[in-house]
C-alpha cells in the first residue's frame, strides 16, 4: 500500500498559523512556549498557545459547530494553499472518493467546560446554546473539515490519545490503498482546556517554573501545546511531481499499562519496525528520528532504550516539543510535517532547552542544530492506554 | 470498490442479550426478546488490582470483545478496533465537576488515565497480554458504521482477520439531557479475509442518505437508543443465516452498504 504521497500540507502551533513561522523557528531555535496566561490552569507551567485563536470565525453557515477545536482546524485550513490544494484534488477525484479521517483527544471539549461553568447552582441543566454534537462529540472535527471543504467521502474520527493524528494518517492511508477513497484528508487537531492540562498535573507529569526539557538529565515533565496538522495524502502518481512521500507506518500496543509505558520500549520497538518493514528499509535507511520525546522521565528513557534497539547510536534523533509543547492528540501530525520541514532544508533540530544530556541516554540525541542531507525520516508517537505508531517519510 | 470480508466468533451484551450463545435464538426469532436488566461482568481476563479500576464501559467492551475471541484460533494476536460514541461520560462528568471545585481541582490521576477514548483497548491489550496494533474510533450515532468501515478496510489491506467491538453506555446527567443514550449495549465481531471461513460480508461506501428503517419489533427498536445497537440488523441476519442487504447510515448524507450471506 505505500508509498502514498502528500500533496500538501499545513500545520498551525504555538509559533503560529502555518508552515512559514515553524520553519523559521526551528532554524532560528526559537520555542514557541510562554508562561501560561490562560484562567483557572495549574501553577507555574509553560503552554504552547497558538496565536491569535479566540478570533477565528466560522463560515456563516457552519457556525453551530464554533468550539476552540474546530477554529484551530479553521486557522489551519487557510494556511499554505491547503483547502486549494483540497480544492484541486476535489475536482481530479470528485467529492465523494476524497475522505477525512483526523484524530483528536481533546475534541471541543473547552467548549463542555465552559457549558459546565454556566450550570445554575453547580447541579442544572447545561445551557440551551451547549452544541454537544457539533462541539463536544468526537466526530465534530471530521464533520466541520468535511462541510467546510465541500467532500463527500467517509469520514472517520480516530481517538487514541497522544497517537490519534498519526493513526488518523495510516487509516486514511489505509482507506486509499483499500480503494475505498482516492485521496484524503487527515492529521489531528488537539486545543488547549482545563481537563488536558489539570489531569496531566494530577499524575505529576507536567514540567513547572520554565518550558519542557526533552531529553535533559534535569527533566521534569510535560509543556502541553495546541496544534493542528493536515496533510492530504493520494496515491503516488497522483499530486504535484515533487511532493513528498509517507513511505510506510507501523503501529503496536503496549499491553502493559495505562499511563506509563512499557519501561524497555517493547510496544515502541515494535512500532519502529513494523514501520520500516512497511517501508522495505533497514534501520540504516533512516537518517533522522523525530522523537515523540515528551520530556518525563518515563517517555524519554524508554525511548531512549527503544531508538538505541533499533538504531544504534548511528542515526541522529530529537524531540521538538521544546518548539510546540505536547500537542497531544494532534502530536503525531504536527510531527510528521516537522519531519517534513526537516527533510526540506536538510536539518537535524537539536532538542531546546537541553544543556546536559541524561548521562544514561546512548542514542545519538542532537543538542544543536546540526545540518544534514536527509532523504528519509522516522517521527515517532506513543500514548496512554500503550497506543503507538511510527511513521517513515521521505522524498520523492 | 466493495470490501469483501468473512465473519468469524460473535459477541454480545445488552438488555436481555446476555452474549451471544444465549442471545442467538432471540437475535434468529426463534424465542421473544424480553428485555431485562443489562449485566456487566467484573473482567476476569484482568488481574485483580487492574479489575477494581474498570469503570462500566470497560467491562461492558471487553465483555463483548472476550466472546468473539474466545473461539477464534489466535485470537489474542488480533489487531483491534474499538468503537463508541460516548466513551466514559461518568468519568467525564466526575471530571469536569472536579475542574469546578472552589477549593481547589483535584482530579484522581486514575480516572483521568482512564478518560481518554482508548481506554477500553488499552485495558484489553492488557488483559490478553497483545501487542497487535489498535485503533479507537468516536462517530456520533454512526460509530457502528465507522467501525465496520475501518475493520474492512484493514482486513482488505492486511489480510490478517481484525477484531471488532462497538459499545456505548447512556451518559449521567446533565450530559443525558444533550446526549441520549437509552441503554448499555456491546457488539463484538471478528472480521477475517474473504479467503476464510464464515458468513460473506461485502460493504460499500455510498455517497447518498439512507434513513434509518423504522423498527419491526422492540428488539429492533434498541437501535434507536444506543449507537453500539446499530449492529442489530446485521446481527440479527448472521443469527438467522438469512441474506440480507442492509443500509447503515454514515454521516447525514452517506451510508454504508452491507450484503451479508450464509
Amino acid at each position: 500500500m505505500w508509498p502514498l504521497k502528500i500533496s500538501a500540507c499545513t500545520a498551525a502551533t504555538a509559533l503560529g498559523p502555518g508552515l512559514a513561522p515553524l520553519r523559521k523557528a526551528l532554524l532560528a531555535r526559537q520555542g514557541g512556549l510562554r508562561p501560561c496566561d490562560l484562567p483557572g490552569m495549574p501553577d507555574g507551567i509553560w503552554i504552547g498557545r497558538v496565536p491569535g485563536l479566540e478570533t477565528v470565525t466560522l463560515p456563516a453557515a457552519l457556525a453551530g459547530f464554533a468550539c476552540r477545536n474546530n477554529r484551530l482546524a479553521e486557522l489551519a485550513l487557510g494556511c499554505d494553499g491547503f483547502a486549494g490544494a483540497v480544492a484541486a484534488a476535489r475536482a481530479r477525484h470528485g467529492a465523494d472518493r476524497i475522505a477525512v479521517v483526523l484524530g483528536t483527544s481533546t475534541a471541543g471539549i473547552e467548549e463542555t467546560e465552559q457549558a459546565w461553568q454556566q450550570r445554575e447552582n453547580g447541579t442544572g441543566p447545561l445551557p440551551a446554546s451547549f452544541d454537544y454534537a457539533r462541539t463536544h462529540d468526537l466526530q465534530a472535527l471530521p464533520r466541520y473539515l468535511r462541510a467546510r471543504l465541500g467532500l463527500r467521502g467517509p469520514a472517520l474520527v480516530v481517538s487514541t490519545a497522544c497517537t490519534s493524528g498519526v493513526r488518523a494518517m495510516t487509516e486514511a492511508a489505509a482507506l486509499i490503498a483499500a480503494g475505498v477513497a482516492d485521496a484524503a484528508v487527515a492529521g489531528g487537531v488537539d486545543t488547549l482546556c482545563r481537563m488536558t492540562l489539570h489531569g496531566f498535573a494530577s499524575l505529576e507529569l507536567l514540567s513547572r517554573g520554565g518550558p519542557t526539557r526533552p531529553c535533559a538529565a534535569d527533566r521534569d515533565g510535560i509543556s502541553i501545546g495546541e496544534g493542528a496538522g493536515l496533510v492530504l495524502l493520494e496515491r503516488e502518481g497522483d499530486g504535484p511531481a515533487d511532493a513528498p512521500l509517507l513511505l510506510g507506518a507501523g503501529a503496536s500496543s503496549d499491553g502493559h499499562h495505562m499511563s506509563s509505558p512499557h519501561p524497555e520500549g517493547l510496544g515502541a520497538v515494535a512500532a519502529m519496525r513494523a514501520a520500516l518493514d512497511s517501508a522495505g528499509l533497514a534501520p540504516g535507511g533512516i537518517d533522522y528520528v523525530n522523537l515523540h520525546g515528551t520530556g518525563t522521565r518515563a517517555n524519554d528513557a524508554m525511548e531512549d532504550r527503544a531508538v538505541h534497539q533499533v538504531f544504534g547510536s548511528f542515526v541522529p534523533c530529537s524531540s521538538t516539543k521544546g518548539w510546540t509543547g505536547h500537542t497531544l492528540g494532534a502530536s503525531g501530525a504536527v510531527e510528521a510535517i516537522i519531519a517534513l520541514l526537516c527533510l526540506e532544508e536538510g536539518l537535524v533540530p537539536g532538542c531546546l532547552n537541553l544543556t546536559e544530556l541524561d548521562a544514561e541516554f546512548r542514542a545519538d540525541v542532537a543538542m544543536e542544530n546540526r545540518p544534514a542531507a536527509l532523504r528519509r525520516v522516522m517521527s515517532n508517537s506513543f500514548g496512554f492506554g500503550g497506543s503507538n505508531c511510527s511513521l517513515v517519510l521521505g522524498r520523492a | 470498490m466493495s470490501l469483501h470480508c468473512r465473519i468469524g466468533g460473535l459477541g454480545i451484551l445488552g438488555p436481555g442479550l446476555p452474549g451471544w450463545a444465549a442471545s442467538a435464538p432471540i437475535l434468529a426469532g426463534a424465542t421473544p426478546w424480553q428485555g431485562g436488566e443489562l449485566a456487566l461482568p467484573p473482567p476476569a481476563l484482568l488481574p485483580p488490582t487492574e479489575r477494581r479500576r474498570t469503570s462500566q464501559p470497560v467491562r461492558l467492551a471487553l465483555a463483548a470483545a472476550g466472546e468473539a475471541v474466545a473461539a477464534e484460533p489466535g485470537g489474542t494476536a488480533l489487531e483491534t478496533i474499538f468503537a463508541s460514541s460516548n466513551g466514559d461520560g461518568a468519568i467525564l462528568g466526575s471530571i469536569l465537576d472536579a475542574l469546578l471545585a472552589l477549593d481547589g481541582v483535584a482530579i484522581s490521576p486514575t480516572q483521568f488515565h482512564n478518560s481518554v477514548h482508548n481506554a477500553p483497548a488499552g485495558y484489553w491489550h492488557i488483559a490478553i497480554g497483545s501487542v497487535a496494533p489498535s485503533l479507537s474510533l468516536g462517530g456520533h450515532d454512526d460509530s457502528f458504521a465507522a467501525g465496520l468501515l475501518a475493520a474492512a478496510t484493514a482486513v482488505a489491506t492486511r489480510a490478517k482477520p481484525v477484531l471488532l467491538c462497538a459499545y456505548d453506555m447512556p451518559m449521567p446527567p446533565p450530559l443525558d439531557r444533550v446526549r441520549r443514550t437509552e441503554t448499555g449495549f456491546a457488539a463484538a465481531l471478528v472480521l477475517r479475509p474473504a479467503a476464510g471461513e464464515g458468513a460473506a460480508l461485502t460493504l460499500r461506501y455510498r455517497a447518498a442518505p439512507a434513513a434509518w428503517p423504522a423498527p419491526a419489533d422492540a428488539l429492533d427498536a434498541l437501535a434507536a437508543g444506543n449507537p453500539a445497537a446499530r449492529s442489530l440488523p446485521l446481527l440479527r441476519a448472521l443469527a438467522a443465516g438469512r441474506t440480507a442487504t442492509i443500509r447503515l447510515p454514515l454521516l447525514e448524507d452517506a451510508h454504508l452498504e452491507l450484503q451479508v450471506a450464509p
